[in-house]
């Protein structure tokens, strides 16, 4: 039945991979260097690019030219670039609190109930998380959820206005993205040796004490894988600056999608889109050289 | 946060003291956390029911709107587009995926491992909207548009790490030593393959495909951009529902959508679940 595979082990495991790398190479990897190639080019007016190499993509970030064609710093799309990183960076954070205490309780609780707590936390990122950030809308919009209480008691007399904030992208964010900060915060909180706490009490620690002496520097690695795998999303967010923000307050993922579907420059998208990659690898770089100077210091411990 | 921190109260009089590690307002934190999760879901739902016109609005509880929903046909046709896309992109994700991970579960250490493991999970690491942009000019550049199945490609590509992921976990989890058991007893690699590796990979490979059906049914953002006037799927049409005016409709279709997702991960819960009981046996 087997005939027709390589004979070798080295041809199988090729063959096996082949479509893989088909796949991924040519509809990932191939697109994402064409992409890279297309920010370096002349922008058509009609969507699509001149093959003209231009570095005009890369000079619309920082500059505009006024009305006699002198460049002139622009520092429109700078505040949209440093917002998203300011917001990413509000939205990490809030789930990080939000989340480490929660993940800590859970694995505090029996292994039953554990795994019923991960299975309630997987539910929502498991689905559209388009219908989730629209519920936001009924919720903090106008004559919503939250204000028609406040208002029928008289508390508030006005509308709140908490649509079309940065505050309602941030808690967009942090609620599209919170699970991934909880499971790999979990993951390593569950390997926690809880003698290790005793241990850490009888010797006069206080709870205080242990918490930020024992607990945290032990989770640290998922703290971090955490941190990375809420901020990477958050900053190519589209949904939520889209429909929380209104579509004004724009972030770097709506901004690219601007590009596309409505300004028509491709080449301006496309350098964006690789702005945003270079903070994504960046990162990952970071996460990296965290991660081997850990190994590196249990290695020598 | 600071609340639950305090210090063990042994003073006679003070509140009973909890266990080291333990600590005070935890689970009231986690209630909190829980209602903040789910909240959007039991509004958009309860909304679902509304007989008013506007969202917001309440007038009465109601099942019109998913009447109306059904009728419409842009959503008929937007549903058939997402099951067709999710249903092509999951045989294929999951196929691919499968022998990936035999390769890289199986074959031994070998060189560009880590590569390959690398590329199958580079979907996940790119930024959604870069992965969209990316594809988008590249069918363009090629001149390529076929419509849905563009859609489908840019699919099948984001689905195989989703596929690949609790194959290999379930591959690594499982014992060698009865493959080896049936190659002793002189089956044909052909045949380990069909009558012990296969039928003890399975829930790994139904796992793998319900997660890949689940995220590409509610994929939004490439679909958006790589797909053309005639392939809107469920998610886009209802972008563009919210886009033209808050009716109860979106939340009618929205609930459908996710008791659907609902429903797929938590079968895929109970599989993963009974996996995990047999092969502790």
């Amino acid at each position: 039945m087997s005939d027709w595979l390589p004979r070798s082990a080295a041809g199988r495991r090729w063959l096996g991979l082949a479509p893989s790398y088909f796949i991924i190479g040519i509809f990932m990897l191939v697109p994402m260097i064409i992409m890279g190639v297309f920010s370096f080019l002349e922008p058509n007016p009609y969507g699509g690019v001149r093959p003209v190499g231009s570095l005009a993509a890369y000079i619309k970030l920082f500059f505009e030219y006024d009305l006699e064609d002198n460049l002139v710093f622009n520092p429109g799309y700078i505040n949209i670039i440093f917002r998203s990183f300011q917001l990413s960076f509000g939205a990490t954070l809030l789930c990080l609190v939000f989340g480490f205490p929660v993940a800590y309780y859970i694995t505090l609780q029996p292994e039953h109930r554990r795994n019923f707590y991960i299975y309630l936390i997987t539910i929502p990122f498991w689905t559209n998380l388009l219908i989730r950030t629209f519920a936001w809308i009924i919720i903090l919009g106008r004559g919503g959820v939250i204000e028609t209480p406040l208002l029928a008691a008289g508390i508030i007399e006005d509308s709140l206005r908490m649509m079309y904030t940065d505050g309602a992208i941030a808690i967009g964010l942090t609620y599209s993205y919170l699970p991934l900060m909880v499971l790999p915060i979990y993951a390593s909180l569950e390997k926690l040796d809880f003698r290790l706490l005793e241990a850490a009490s009888d010797l006069y620690a206080n709870r205080f004490e242990v918490m930020t002496k024992v607990v945290i520097p032990l989770c640290k690695p998922g703290i971090i894988a955490g941190c990375i795998l809420v901020f990477i999303p958050c900053l190519g967010a589209f949904i939520a600056p889209n429909l929380l923000g209104g579509g004004k307050k724009l972030m770097l993922g709506s901004l690219v999608q601007f590009q596309f579907a409505s300004a028509r420059n491709w080449p301006f998208g496309a350098a964006l889109s690789m702005l945003l990659l270079s903070a994504v690898v960046i990162t990952l770089i970071f996460y990296a050289r965290a991660a081997k100077n850990r190994a590196a210091m249990e290695g020598s411990a | 946060m600071s609340e639950k921190m305090q210090k063990p109260s042994s003073v006679p009089g003070g509140k009973k003291s909890l266990p080291v590690g333990h600590y005070r307002g935890l689970g009231a934190w986690t209630i909190i956390f829980f209602i903040f999760l789910y909240l959007p879901i039991v509004v958009l739902i309860f909304y679902s029911f509304n007989a008013n016109r506007m969202v917001m609005n309440w007038g009465g509880f109601g099942f019109d709107w998913y009447l109306k929903a059904f009728q419409n046909d842009d959503i008929q046709n937007a549903v058939w587009n997402s099951l067709i896309v999710a249903t092509v992109a999951t045989i294929f994700a999951t196929a691919i995926a499968t022998i990936g991970a035999l390769v890289l579960a199986r074959g031994g250490n070998f060189r560009g491992k880590t590569v390959s493991l690398g590329l199958i999970t580079l979907p996940l690491m790119v930024p959604e909207i870069v992965t969209a942009v990316a594809v988008l000019i590249f069918f363009s550049a090629i001149g390529m548009n076929w419509g849905l199945v563009n859609v489908i490609i840019a699919h099948i590509t984001f689905c195989i790490p989703f596929a690949f992921m609790p194959i290999r976990a379930r591959l690594e989890g499982m014992d060698t030593s009865l493959e080896q058991a049936a190659r002793d007893l002189y089956a044909s690699e052909w045949e380990t393959f069909r009558y012990v590796t296969a039928p003890l990979l399975m829930p790994g490979i139904v796992a793998g495909a319900m997660l890949a059906f689940v995220i590409s049914m509610d994929d939004f953002i490439i679909t958006l951009m790589v797909g053309g006037a005639g392939s809107t799927t469920l998610p886009v049409y209802i972008y563009s529902m919210i886009r033209r005016g808050l009716t109860p409709e979106i939340n009618a279709v929205s609930t459908v959508l996710l008791l659907v997702s609902i429903a797929i991960v938590t079968a895929y819960w109970v599989v993963s679940k009974k996996t995990q009981t047999t092969t502790a046996h």
